[in-house]
């Protein structure tokens, strides 16, 4: 252990470190939300007056008649025990808020997992390609491509795709979360892993191609990005000491790139990674309008709509909660690759 | 005389850049025998690396490759890739420079060395291979336990160590050094050239050894070659090389090298020239003190002064 | 001029947050039966280091890398703040001075670096640089500035002045840039200059000239020069005097000449033997120090030097260490690596604390103590000698060594010597 190779104790000792972190985050959501604009309920509806029975709703329900750190008290014991209090929006009115966030957070996961999943793949693989093969025609036509796909609004390629394979060729389904009777019976409300469970494969196929337009959509726009990373850090790796060193020794040159070149150029691209995977939740938001799908970033758009205040709350909650589960993957991540990290 | 290991006829390397060729390596010919240790030194920038790198066909893609190289009687210039990938590692080697950067920090010492014998015998079992790792490293003092360690966990010089044995695990016929040990401590640097010595002296390898220090290679070399700004401008017994230089540029190198013995301060004036755009003739002529017109007009030719001396100057002579 | 007394400069290990959670958790666990993994660890990078530096004296560090010598020179130019010592400089300790007193005392010590190209900010024109100094520390005027960059410039070769005032550094060559720092140094007519590495990073044909020109300022200004370099050749005809450091502490200084001609600490003996001669047909330096210099974080017990000495006592510093660095050698031996695996355990099995060395051993104790017993009998003699008991208790086997000698300079044939032998 002291010679600094422990995977385990690395891996423990950031789960530990994730408690920490994750009240940091939350404390700091509390301030954001009650503590620092004044009062929030005013805050929101800009300037004018709200009705006295939404005031009086929400100072109820967000206990802000009370003083600060009595607030604070019971919100924490409220995250940390899953009560995030009654919605006081027009939509959701006296509905629980976990309730509503868990009947939405699958179909966002969903999208942001297949997006990643899309995304990182298509990166990684033209990245990987573009930069063994420096100024080659083929790293012109990848970078051309990563620097099209960067640019390119999510909603107009999302229109595209439904158009296309949607309406025109009909393979896929336009839009919308898959919905209906014969969904699979519900356990972790991902359709994927549901279906799965239930040992199920054409329903699995089913929420598949329900999953297809809207990860492609997000997923390539993303893809640009890393295409960039990987393929910058690929330039770096495939010329390092090391690989000169290893094709010095006789190794083949697929191999130099596979093993030398790309598992180090993977060392820095992870942390963008974990960093693009916490800015796709905000792209979620584009991207479920578009296949209008009711995801959490719906949800936290409606929720400024209509003023609701407990619901608001509880999304950016969900949403920290991610981010630390996020950081801590990346992390592990990162050490499995790179044992200097490790303990 | 027995037939050269390594033989190089009016080798050229020409680098591609934006500004023009970069002629690194200019008619550089020079015989290396089996068991043989030969020096190369010269300062930085000279083309030294660039011609350790053409023995092992490791320059970068568009570099211009002329003349001849030939390796156990086979041309290694315009070698097939497949082919000079299984010459590498088995037959010639190449060590470097800067050992902390030459490992893939990523992988352990296993897994290095099961990938290099894998690439040369893919029916190699991962254990007959860490075996013949565990052996090799041993002796280089370095216990096999340490194996299935990262190599962050190593010191410089452990470091070199564990390179050379990487590199002769398969007993090439040639080992490239190049500056192996000047990024290490004198002591270490002194267990390195140790251990080159005595692998040359058992498995009957022969030694290139590149480096700008004159006194590693008047410690390990049988003969020594002199390069200043591409060109090999003496090549000869290091005795004869050492005492008896005849290129004013060894001269001027030697003189200005500071040792233990040195009593006073000499220099080379001026500094070595662009090899995008060499002085013709003589390339030394611009520094030299005892150029005269005929340097600025045409390239010496190389002569013989001595059996097996060899060095490039119109006046040679006068410094026999 | 420049007396330096006890200095210590110790820095905390940089590590991630989550690495230093993590050690803390894993020490907690093991509650602190080994001294393998410090909660705080710190690079002892200098340890107890004294010279003193007279007028117009050159006095050389010397050493290899990672022995102290920069992070002394640092420390003496308080770029870096002392952990403890005194650093008297013309009379005034610099070591407790504050950040404003030190700007006052700045002007009088200089530093040269190794590095030319880094020393340089490559937006800054030659001038501007070398003149830079001056407009911060005298506020003189830019015309008086300029013609005493001029006057700089021309001493230090780099001439015509006018033409090369207004060049970049990537104009330059290395010996060129090299000069201009020099010219930077000296501007400020500095009493001290610190020149680490001065030549390490430039050609050997250049080097010569850089040397001469570092001398002959040293002539014409009366200059005095703390030199560090790893180089001994370099060392031996430029200094006057030279400290040899080792591991953060100065074995062995005094007069060049004196030590060159007959060194007395074994590390000088072996560090001098083994610098290469342009001199074919010379004998090679016969029985190298085994292995490299140890870890600065936990230098070893006693006498730095003793895992390496080729002549050790027993008194010199054996610890626990050393004893599992010798199992680790019996490994190299396929014979003696099967014997041990059955009978000792691998040496990752073996706990070292301090002076002591132990293993849990279950079922057979005795059989455990009787092959350690045969074990250290093989052992190099120090090692063996330095064996105070075997402790045979608690479950376990415990081998203990004698607290190590004091050491202190001791002056030897007109010089000082830490060693024991003396
Ligand atoms: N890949 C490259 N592309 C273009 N020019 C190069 C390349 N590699 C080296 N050069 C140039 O070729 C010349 C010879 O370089 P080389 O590395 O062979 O010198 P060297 O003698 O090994 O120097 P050093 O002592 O610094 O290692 C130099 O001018 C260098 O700038
Ligand atoms: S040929 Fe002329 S210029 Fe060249 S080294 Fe000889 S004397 Fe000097
Ligand atoms: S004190 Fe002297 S003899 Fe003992 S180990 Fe140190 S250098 Fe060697
Ligand atoms: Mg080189």
């Amino acid at each position: 252990m002291a010679r600094g190779h422990s995977l385990l104790a690395y891996a423990i000792t950031r789960l530990v470190l994730a408690v920490p972190m994750l009240v940091v985050l939350l404390t700091a959501v509390f301030m954001i939300l009650r503590v620092l604009p004044g009062d929030p309920i005013l805050a929101l509806w800009g300037g004018r007056t709200p009705p006295e029975a939404v005031v009086e709703d929400a100072r109820r329900e967000l206990g802000l008649d009370q003083p600060p750190w009595v607030q604070y008290g019971s919100y924490m014991t409220g995250v940390f025990s899953g009560r995030l209090g009654t919605s006081i929006g027009e939509l959701y009115r006296g509905q629980s808020v976990w309730a509503v966030i868990s009947d939405k957070l699958p179909a966002t996961i969903e999208l942001a997992i297949g997006s990643m999943i899309v995304a990182s793949l298509v990166g990684i693989v033209t990245g990987v390609v573009a930069g063994s093969r420096r100024d080659t025609w083929i790293d012109v036509g990848i970078r051309l491509y990563g620097t099209i796909v960067w640019v390119i609004p999510i909603f107009w390629l999302g229109l595209i795709f439904q158009l296309v394979f949607g309406v025109w060729l009909g393979w896929l389904p336009p839009h919308g979360r898959w919905t209906g009777t014969d969904i699979p019976p519900q356990v972790t409300g991902l359709f994927t892993v549901d279906a799965l469970l239930a040992g199920d494969l054409s329903r699995f196929g089913k929420a598949v191609a329900h999953l297809v337009l809207p990860c492609l959509t997000l997923g390539l726009v993303l893809s640009g990005f890393f295409t960039k990373t990987v393929r910058a850090s690929m330039l770096k790796t495939v010329t390092a000491d090391y690989s000169e060193a290893a094709r010095a020794r006789g190794v083949p040159e697929r191999r130099v790139v596979a093993r030398h070149a790309f598992r180090n150029a993977l060392v820095p691209v992870v942390t963008v990674l974990g960093l693009q995977f916490a800015i796709l939740f905000a792209g979620a938001v584009l991207t479920e309008r578009t296949f209008s799908i009711e995801g959490i970033g719906q949800l936290l758009l409606n929720s400024i709509t209509s003023k609701d205040m407990t619901m608001i709350q509880g999304v950016v909650v969900v949403y920290a909660a991610i981010i630390v589960a996020i950081s801590l993957v990346v992390d592990i991540l990162g050490a499995m690759i790179d044992p200097r990290i490790r303990l | 005389m027995t037939d050269a290991l390594l033989s190089a006829k009016g080798l050229r390397v020409h680098y591609h850049t934006r500004r023009g060729p970069v002629r690194a390596v200019d008619a550089v010919s020079f015989d290396l025998l089996p068991g043989e240790s030969l020096g190369i030194v010269g300062e930085t920038g000279c083309g030294k690396s660039t011609l350790g790198k053409a023995i092992l066909g490791l320059l970068p893609p568009r570099t211009k490759v002329e003349g001849s190289l030939r390796f156990r009687g086979q041309e290694l210039v315009r070698l097939a890739p497949a082919a000079f990938r299984r010459l590498r590692g088995e037959e010639l080697a190449l060590i470097f420079q800067d050992p902390m950067t030459r490992l893939d920090p990523l992988m352990t010492i296993r897994e290095h060395f099961v990938e290099t014998l894998r690439a040369h015998d893919r029916k190699l079992s991962e254990d007959a291979a860490a075996d013949r790792a565990a052996k090799v490293l041993r002796s280089m003092g370095i216990p096999e336990t340490r194996l299935e360690h990262y190599p962050h966990e190593f010191s410089g010089g452990m470091r070199q160590r564990i390179m050379i044995a990487m590199a002769v695990v398969l007993r090439p016929k040639l080992l490239v050094a190049d500056e192996p040990t000047t990024s290490l401590d004198v002591i270490v640097e002194a267990q390195i050239l140790e251990i080159l010595e005595a692998l040359r002296r058992s498995y009957g390898m022969s030694l290139l050894l590149i480096t700008h220090n004159l006194g590693v290679v008047a410690e390990v070399c049988d003969r020594v070659g002199v390069m200043y700004a591409g060109k090999l401008v003496e090549i000869g017994p290091i005795a004869d090389v050492f005492r008896r230089p005849i290129h004013p540029y060894t001269q001027g190198l030697l003189a200005s090298t500071i040792h233990m013995g040195t009593t006073e301060l000499r220099s080379i004036d001026g500094m070595p020239p662009s090899l995008l755009a060499p002085p013709p003739a003589c390339r030394f002529h611009p520094r030299c003190t005892f150029a005269r017109d005929v340097c600025r007009a045409e390239e010496p030719e190389k002569v013989e002064f001595r059996p097996g001396h060899v060095a490039a100057c119109h006046f040679g002579r006068d410094f026999l | 001029m420049l007396d330096v007394r006890d200095l210590q400069v110790h820095f905390p290990v940089k590590m991630s947050a989550i690495q230093a959670v993590g050690r803390a958790l894993v020490r907690q666990i093991r509650r602190g039966r080994t001294d393998e993994t410090p909660v705080r660890p710190v690079v002892h990078a200098v340890d107890g280091v004294s010279f003193a530096l007279g007028p117009g004296e050159i006095l050389g560090l010397v050493g290899e890398s990672g022995c102290g010598k920069t992070t002394t020179a640092r420390a003496v130019l308080r770029l870096l703040a002392p952990t403890s010592g005194r650093i008297l400089f013309e009379g005034t300790d610099l070591a407790s001075l504050s950040e404003e007193a030190m700007r006052g005392i700045r002007p009088r010590m200089q530093i040269v670096f190794q590095d030319p190209h880094a020393a340089l900010n490559p937006a800054m024109t030659i001038g501007q640089a070398i003149q830079d100094p001056l407009l911060i520390h005298r506020e003189v005027a830019a015309a008086e500035a300029k013609e005493a960059t001029f006057r700089v410039m021309e001493e230090v070769g780099l001439s015509p002045p006018e033409d090369l005032f207004d060049k970049y550094p990537a104009d330059l060559s290395g010996g060129q840039k090299q000069r201009a720092v020099i010219a930077r140094a000296i501007i400020l007519r500095p009493s001290l200059i610190v020149a680490d590495e001065p030549v390490a990073m430039l050609d050997m044909s250049v080097r010569a000239r850089i040397l001469e020109l570092l001398l002959d300022l040293k002539a014409r200004h009366g200059l005095t020069y703390l030199f560090i370099t790893h180089d001994l050749a370099t060392a031996k005809f430029v200094c006057d005097r030279i400290a040899i450091m080792y591991l953060g502490r100065i074995v062995e200084t005094g007069p060049a000449a004196e030590i060159f001609r007959e060194p007395k600490h074994p590390y000088t003996k072996a560090l001098i033997a083994a610098v290469p001669v342009p001199e074919p047909g010379r004998p090679r330096a016969q029985a190298l120090p085994r292995g490299e210099v140890p870890d600065a974080i936990r230098p070893p017990r006693g006498c730095r030097f003793h895992p390496r000495c080729p002549v050790a006592l027993p008194t010199c510093g054996w610890e626990g260490r050393d004893f599992v660095d010798y199992l680790e050698d019996r490994r190299l031996n396929p014979e003696t690596a099967r014997v041990d695996e059955t009978r000792i355990g691998r040496p990752t099995a073996w706990t070292a604390s301090g002076l002591v060395v132990h293993r849990a051993a279950r079922p057979d104790l005795a059989k455990l103590e009787e092959a350690v017993r045969s074990v250290l009998a093989l052992a190099p003699a120090p090692l063996r000698e330095a064996v105070t008991e075997i402790d045979v208790s608690a479950g376990e086997v415990a081998v203990r060594f004698r607290e190590p000698e004091p050491l202190e300079p001791r002056p030897v044939a007109g010089r000082s010597v830490e060693c024991l032998l003396y």
